[in-house]
């Protein structure tokens, strides 16, 4: 087995807010029924977190609860626990029907912070990011100009963002072009 | 002439002395000139040519509705043509020429056209160029493409870049006037957040040029402290340059930020697109003066009197130094006011109304104006600039009661509400008689999903013109707004500002009123599109009685400027000339932009490197470092072969597939889809989505499958894994991986939502590596690790393990007919595998080979291709497939369809291999003739090529397609024409060319 990369790298890209590709990171698709019992008790005792609510991520020192769909969940956790964690979760819910499974390899995070961030990714999403309706805590599925990505907010200046490991390349010039000198709004 | 005045201007700055250039001469203008102003200030009065007659046409208004000054900007990488001169402000190094005259502006040979003017009437090229009709596309179509157009064409890439912007908000202001600027107070007040739109560089639209008093302040002292305390309000955004260009469904409006246009090569964007969703929408736009319609109002120096205002008070730019203002209104006075406080000549004031004017008219006279009241104009004499005005009475036919020489003209027709963004989406106007325009009808205006409306007109854009009324108006329509969008309103002070009352506008649609046809021949009314008020009276004449067709057939309106000076006028002449009222005859549509915006703010970001995602599997850097030839498959890129240096594509996927066969190949197939299925009842699932049955496959075994959608058709296919008792690993096509996963979760969510099933769509979690060849084998037990011989690990199964360290899931399937196993690592480890394959298989002489070989060797096999064999018509019966379709099922998706009359017809077309008698390689597509012809007179057809590629292997054409009766015919010779004269002839055989009994595969 050779070192596991990560689409870009940890490429950097500094602009009018900072763009960095952040690496490997586990993540586990966990489909089921999110007012079970089973579920919830599976997510509490291998992410450390209680159920999110529609559209929230909650997150803890070694990972994260993302919600994806009322019957999706994304948990996010250090690339190298991640198959232990797949494995505690199907001990967990042993005779539940859910599906939790490894796509840790199927994504690329990136992280976006300063001061212009909203501004930056308003650019290429449709999604509402004023501060009164979206900030940490909150996650959004949607688009980067013609690709599918899911975002939450670190703190306020800070989005966590994931898209597929194929259009990295794309995401990341993406957000470079959004990010360029110069194209500062003003707006957030 | 035109001329700069030594003092004044609100907008320049004479400390800042810009230098430009105009037809390659170089001129002078102030910073914060617009090009116009400057163009103006520097006595250019003649900027361009008509695009019918090549009349010689000069500025005419000083803002958006400009239907003359059209200009090319610049030069190369950021030439842009059909810029107006009235919106470009000046910046230092602007290059401009004007368009549409040949071989100069002062020199034009398309004015002859004029002389022809008779000759070229309305609807001229409808009754031309429709006889004899073959003349039209080689004839007429080239002459007219050649004549027609403004401007030239870019011809280099655009040197800049541009943005999108989303944005939620409460409430859109449209229009930084004092409108606007009250109404975005009106509405912050309350909480909303509101975003405050203004095209122009400056706030306060008409307003500090026409003058007046609130809350006793001058308006534009007042307007300057507005906008300082609209600044430190955090919930109000303003933007200057940025213009709505258009209103849509459920409070969606776009705007168009054009944020470098007077910085050209500054960083950052060109132009911003702003895509806004707002609760509501509140248009202050404004309103746009009408010229009048009298013979000669397109000779240079006739201009509408409130630019002519404008140019004076913004830019201390006289239009000429002896005027003649013509109105049918009090504001018209204001003009003449204004030019006589600056020192200027004003000649006359010609007044239609036979009273003449109120207070205006007094305070004129008190200036020492001459005011003749009843009185129009009768005809403008000049070339390229006014040299004199045939005064004449209005009520007449236009005999001259005077000739006057002066050098500019000032008109005033009344005044327009901008109602376009209103009715975008459906906001209905109502004629307004005693002011003479149409506005917004309150009562029925655009309304969003609620049923609610959603747009609130403001100040003069809602056809209230007196600035006391306008700021009272304004408040309210902020205050509207804010409550639409759920804010509590509390109470407002009222704004005073002094009444000035104006005596009524008489309306003047053609000056003078029985104006005769020689005048009116002269008399223009759509100034870009030379349409006259003769043209729209022979449209009436003809038969043309709705405003629309009249619209295309004398092309009034249909211009860049979209008829924003010329529509009401035009609509005016169409009603008398029909002799019906204004309101019968109505308005055209108004529809977005509101003036034209850039291609580039449209596409945004999407250019260059970010034109479109391309989706590059772990392997993509590698494949390009080793020559890879693409061929794109969906958004991914994968390689169409790897030709060495030297030698060609074709070479090299003939090398490609003779290794395969010979050695052993590597292919990249990790864009395969993926689809994990899992649950209870996964496998009553899958024996329903594929024709054959699944939930019979034992753990570790692999099954290929069909399927097809509800109307039998073939829609995707390959190899399904099964992990365990509840989970099965789908393999689709790669352009098949996302629609098929949708497809699925369609069938989930809204059919078998009772079905205990999840699916999840893995297909990028695994880069997958086939290691196809005869020493295949070798090669994995080289790597070392799990055991791959042929009795542990058969043919049609699949394993997990490690090869040479790295954790895998191998399969044991081939599409290539050979000893192939796919092996799929974790993406991350993609590169590092296959890098560790290419390594170790040296010895034995591996090559990757790409998807041309990987075809070419399916072809071989008699393998089909979803996209190849089927093209959304094709049921697995045609192609021989029923093997693969279960006979046992209850029931799958496409079962019924396939029983129908027109799918068991024993006439459809079935695949057959083909082989030319020589060789050959069949051209792809080629359709098989059959006798006789249909009755289009075409030839028959009895069969089509459906793949055909020339085989390495076996040194000649191999073809497959459908052929009636095909798999009837073993033998038979069919013929193909070929699209150059040539007949293929081809015998029919079966589609299995290399090693039918499947030896090589399962070894």
């Amino acid at each position: 087995m050779s070192e596991p990369t990560s689409a870009l790298n940890r490429a950097e890209f500094k602009g009018i807010a900072k763009v960095e590709e952040t690496g490997l990171h586990g993540m586990i698709t966990l489909r089921g029924d999110q007012s079970s019992a089973a579920i919830k008790k599976a997510v509490l005792s291998v992410a450390g977190t209680v159920m999110p609510e529609q559209r929230e991520a909650i997150f803890s020192d070694t990972g994260g609860v993302v919600w994806m769909s009322p019957d999706e969940l994304m948990l996010l956790c250090p690339y190298s626990e991640v198959e232990a964690r797949v494995a505690a979760l199907n001990e967990a819910l042993a005779g539940t029907h859910a599906l939790a499974v490894n796509v840790s390899d199927a994504r690329t995070v990136f992280r976006v912070s300063g001061p212009a961030a909203r501004d930056v990714l308003s650019k290429l999403t449709p999604a509402d990011l004023s501060p009164e309706v979206f900030g940490p805590g909150q996650v959004r599925r949607s688009r980067l100009a013609q690709v599918s990505a899911a975002f939450w907010m670190e703190d306020d200046e800070t989005f966590g963002l994931f898209c597929f490991r194929s259009v990295a390349q794309y995401a990341f010039d993406l957000l470079k072009v959004a990010a360029a000198e110069g194209s500062e709004v003003g707006y957030f | 002439m035109s001329v700069r005045l030594s003092t004044g201007g609100r907008l320049i700055d004479r400390a800042t002395e810009i230098s430009f250039s105009f037809n390659g001469a170089r001129l002078k203008g102030y910073a914060g000139d617009t090009l116009a102003s400057a163009l103006l200030g520097s006595d250019q009065m003649l900027v361009g040519r008509s695009f019918k007659y090549h009349r010689p046409r000069g500025i005419v208004a000083s803002g958006a509705e400009e239907p003359n000054a059209l200009v090319n900007m610049g030069e190369g990488a950021r030439f842009e043509p059909n810029q107006r001169a009235t919106t470009t402000e000046l910046f230092a190094g602007l290059s401009a020429t004007s368009q549409n005259h040949w071989p100069s502006l002062e020199f034009d040979v398309g004015a002859l056209n004029a002389k022809l003017s008779r000759f070229l009437p309305a609807g001229f090229y409808y009754k031309m160029f429709i006889h004899p009709r073959s003349f039209w596309k080689h004839v007429y179509e080239p002459f007219i493409r050649q004549s027609a157009g403004l401007g030239r064409a870019p011809d280099s890439e655009d040197a800049d870049s541009y943005e999108h912007f989303h944005l939620h908000t409460d409430v859109v202001v449209v229009g930084g006037g004092i409108a606007g600027l009250l109404a975005a107070r009106a509405a912050a007040v309350t909480g909303a957040k509101v975003l405050l739109m203004e095209q122009t560089a400056h706030w306060g639209g008409r307003a500090p040029v026409d003058g007046g008093l609130v809350d006793g302040q001058p308006v534009g002292d007042y307007i300057d402290a507005l906008v300082r305390e609209l600044s430190e309000m955090p919930n109000v955004t303003l933007r200057l340059r940025c213009m709505a260009s258009g209103v849509y469904d459920h409070g969606y409006l776009l705007g168009y930020e054009r944020v470098r246009d007077h910085q050209p090569g500054a960083p950052g964007p060109r132009h911003r697109l702003w895509r806004v969703r707002a609760k509501q929408i509140v248009t202050a736009t404004g309103a746009i003066e009408r010229p009048l319609s009298f013979a000669g109002n397109d000779v240079p120096g006739v201009m509408l009197a409130s630019a002519v205002r404008d140019y004076l008070v913004n830019y201390a730019v006289s239009a000429g130094k002896r005027v003649i203002v013509a109105t049918n209104n009090d504001d018209g006075y204001r003009t003449a006011i204004a030019l006589k406080q600056a020192g200027q000549e004003v000649l006359r004031i010609l007044d239609a109304r036979e009273t003449g004017g109120g207070a205006l008219m007094a305070e004129a006279r008190r200036l020492g104006i001459r005011i003749d009241c009843g009185r129009a104009i009768g005809k403008v004499s000049g070339g390229k600039r006014v040299k004199k005005v045939q005064i004449c009475a209005y009520a007449g036919a236009g005999g001259a009661l005077e000739e006057v020489a002066c050098d500019a003209v000032a008109m005033s027709g009344g005044w327009s509400p901008v109602v376009h963004l209103w009715s975008h989406c459906g906001g209905k106007l109502t004629w307004d008689a005693e002011q003479a325009y149409f506005r917004p009808d309150a009562t029925r205006a655009p309304t969003g999903a609620d049923g609610q409306p959603y747009v609130v007109p403001a100040g003069s854009a809602n056809g209230v013109m007196m600035l006391d009324a306008i700021c009272g108006d304004a408040v309210e329509a902020g205050r509207a707004a804010a409550k639409a969008a759920g804010y509590k309103l509390k109470k407002a002070a009222a704004i005073e500002a002094e009444p000035a009352p104006e005596t009524p506008i008489e309306p003047v649609w053609m000056m003078p009123r029985d104006a005769r046809v020689q005048l009116r021949m002269k008399a223009w009314l759509d100034y870009q599109n030379d349409v006259k008020v003769s043209d729209v009276q022979l449209a009436a004449r003809e038969g043309y009685e709705s405003v629309e067709h009249t619209k295309r057939y004398t092309t009034l309106g249909m211009a860049t400027d979209q008829g924003k000076l010329s529509n009401i006028n035009g609509l005016a002449t169409l009603a008398d000339a029909l002799g019906a009222e204004i309101p019968a005859v109505g308005t055209t549509t108004f529809r977005p932009p509101y003036t034209p915006i850039s291609m580039g703010a449209i596409g945004g970001e999407a250019r260059g490197a970010v034109f479109q995602p391309l989706r590059r599997t772990a392997m993509h850097g590698w494949h390009e470092k080793n020559g890879a030839d693409w061929e794109p498959v969906g958004h991914w890129r994968r390689p169409y072969a790897f030709a060495r240096s030297g030698e060609s594509v074709h070479d090299a996927v003939m090398r490609e597939v003779k290794n395969t066969r010979e050695n052993v190949g590597l292919l990249d197939a990790s864009t395969l889809g993926k689809i994990l299925v899992k649950g209870p009842d996964a496998g009553k699932f899958l024996d329903l989505l594929y024709t054959n049955m699944m939930s019979s496959l034992k753990p570790g075994k692999c099954r290929y499958g069909l399927m097809c959608n509800e109307n039998g058709f073939l829609v995707d296919d390959g190899v399904v894994a099964r992990i365990d008792d509840e989970t099965f690993l789908c393999h689709t096509t790669t352009g098949g991986a996302d629609r098929i996963h949708a497809h699925m979760e369609e069938w989930l969510q809204t059919e078998w939502w009772d079905m205990q099933v999840y699916a999840a769509n893995l297909t990028e979690q695994y880069a997958q590596v086939a290691v196809v060849g005869p020493k295949a084998r070798m090669l994995l037990e080289k790597l070392g690790g799990m055991d791959v011989s042929a009795e542990t690990f058969p043919f049609m199964t699949w394993q997990d393990g490690t090869l040479g360290g790295f954790d895998v899931r191998a399969y044991r399937i081939s599409f290539s007919g050979e000893l192939s196993y796919e092996i799929a690592v974790p993406t991350a480890q993609g590169l590092a595998f296959w890098e560790a394959l290419v390594a170790a298989g040296k010895e034995f002489g591996i090559m990757p080979y790409g998807t041309e070989a990987l075809h070419i060797m399916r072809a071989e096999k008699g393998f089909i291709m979803i996209g190849d064999e089927t093209d959304g018509t094709i049921i697995p019966q045609d192609l021989g497939l029923n093997w693969a379709i279960s006979k046992k099922k209850e029931d799958f998706l496409g079962k019924r369809a396939q029983e129908r009359a027109h799918m068991t017809d024993p006439n459809r077309w079935k695949l057959v291999g083909l082989e030319t008698l020589d060789g050959a390689v069949l051209p792809d597509g080629a359709y098989a003739v059959a006798e006789g012809v249909n009755p289009n007179g075409q030839r028959n057809t009895q069969g089509r090529v459906t793949s055909t590629y020339y085989s390495p292997t076996l040194c000649k054409g191999i073809a497959m397609g459908l052929v009636l009766k095909g798999p009837e015919r073993m033998g038979e010779v069919i013929e193909f024409p070929g699209t150059d004269g040539t007949v293929f002839k081809a015998r029919i055989v079966d589609p299995v060319f290399y090693d039918k009994d499947g030896e090589k595969q399962n070894v």
